[in-house]
């Protein structure tokens, strides 16, 4: 069973690959058709996941956990959810109000926390560490911040010039990380592509 | 016509270094963060602490996905030298198809250590689908189970900040890496050690995953070397007026 994961995925990998670099005809079908099996396995997954979710916060509420009255909010929430829409549709209005009403001010209060939380990060790094770097970053962003910062006049006089200069180093260093990355994503493809390292099936 | 011939050309130097490696093993550079990791992983099993590892939401189907796989290629040792533990790694992402191979490597990593029959599914969950219901169902992970040290490897965005709030919060030891150039300037300030770009492939090779890992950073620096020389010479051209 594993030897037949492994020729599969090492198949399919190669397939779909083969048809990004050289688009012909069978490539391509066969690549689609592959690209919308991998589709519908991710939406069962998602289910799969759903479940993992509620036997989680099952196990919490069962073994009496700390925070298990959360957890039984989260289930009875999901199953109200999930009724409702699939009585109404995801398009109903009822349905619609659930994000509306809950999850946008929901993630716009944590969105409001992130940025209290960011600005006492920075301003514990030279707690964490004094370096030379350290210094570099928070003057930069202290910089970045005085340039983009709204006044009443119009913008500041030569920051247009600063944001430029800072710039050419912050893009540099990017497309950098970026490029390292890229090798990284790469090399890590290959080798799932040559089944040495297998995520699936146990490796 | 490049990005073939630069693909044939890792793959075959990644086979080269896998065959070598086996007769050589390599000689890695010292990375404060994975001798921590080393060390972290140790004392959780000592004291009967748990390690939390995150993998973010990188999707498998996106670009995204690598820095996904090299977290469970770390997560597949990690799991065999904490299975003799009392308290099981837990292990959290934000996309269902992550939560399932998290499971699945999770398990593999038990069944070589022999000790499957410990292995608990709840122990690899889905936090949540979005940035931050992700960060929201993990933060009580962080704070509620016992947890001595965190590692962050994945694709995070800015929520991180919110993820290695509540760690440090605990006082738990942290490694984090990201892939997201938002998510690693968030673990620079955060993290004592901050793993900065490709380091986050690095930790299969770090925490012994195996040759082939060892044979990928090699590549990569070959690779790397290539890059740099090009960028160079393409530049000098260019300022000759050639290109």
């Amino acid at each position: 069973m594993r030897l037949f994961a492994t020729v599969l995925a090492i198949a399919s990998g190669l397939i779909v690959l083969l048809g990004y670099f050289y688009p012909v005809e069978p490539l391509l079908n066969l690549r689609l058709q592959l690209t919308n099996w991998a589709m519908i396995i991710a939406a069962m997954a998602v289910l799969i996941g759903i479940y993992n979710l509620v036997a989680v916060q099952m196990e919490k509420i069962r073994t009496r956990q700390k925070g298990a009255a959360y957890g039984g909010l989260l289930v009875l929430s999901l199953i109200i959810t999930f009724g409702l829409g699939l009585a109404f549709g995801p398009e109903d209005a009822t349905v619609r109000t659930a994000v509306t009403a809950v999850i946008v001010p929901v993630e716009s209060s944590l969105m409001a926390i992130l940025a209290v939380t960011l600005i006492y990060a920075s301003i514990r790094l030279f707690r964490r560490r004094v370096d030379v770097m350290s210094v570099v970053f928070l003057v930069v962003a202290i910089i970045s911040l005085i340039v983009v910062v709204p006044t009443p006049f119009g913008p500041i006089p030569g920051t247009l010039a600063i944001q430029h200069f800072i710039g050419l180093f912050s893009t540099g260093g990017a497309r950098g990380l970026l490029i390292g990355i890229a090798l990284g994503s790469l090399l890590t493809g290959l080798r799932v592509i040559f089944g040495v390292d297998r995520p699936y099936g146990g490796n | 016509m490049i990005a073939p011939g630069l693909l044939i050309l890792a793959a075959f130097l990644l086979l080269a270094f896998i065959f070598l490696r086996r007769r050589s093993p390599a000689a890695l550079r010292r990375i404060d963060a994975y001798e921590r990791l080393n060390r972290a992983v140790g004392l959780a099993v000592e004291n009967g602490t748990r390690l939390h590892v995150s993998l973010g939401r990188g999707n498998l189907f996106t670009t995204r996905g690598a820095s996904a796989l090299a977290g469970l290629a770390m997560l597949r040792k990690l799991s065999e030298r904490t299975s003799v533990s009392d308290n099981p790694p837990v292990v959290t992402s934000g996309d269902a198809s992550l939560a399932i191979l998290s499971q699945d490597t999770l398990q593999s990593g038990y069944r070589a250590a022999g000790a499957e029959e410990q292995y608990r599914f709840t122990t690899g969950r889905l936090a949540g689908l979005t940035p931050f219901s992700y960060a929201a169902g993990t933060i009580p992970t962080e704070r509620d189970e016992n947890v001595s040290t965190h590692i962050f490897l994945g694709d995070f965005g800015a929520e991180s900040a919110l993820l290695v709030e509540a760690a440090e919060r605990q006082n738990s030891d942290m490694i984090a890496a990201s892939d997201n150039l938002a998510a690693q300037s968030v673990f620079y300030t955060s993290a004592q050690d901050p793993l900065v770009g490709e380091e986050l492939f690095a930790a299969g090779a770090y925490v012994g995953a195996g040759i082939s890992h060892e044979a990928s950073l090699n590549v990569q620096d070959i690779l790397r070397w290539l890059i740099i020389v090009s960028i160079l010479v393409g530049s000098l051209l260019k300022f000759a007026g050639v290109i």
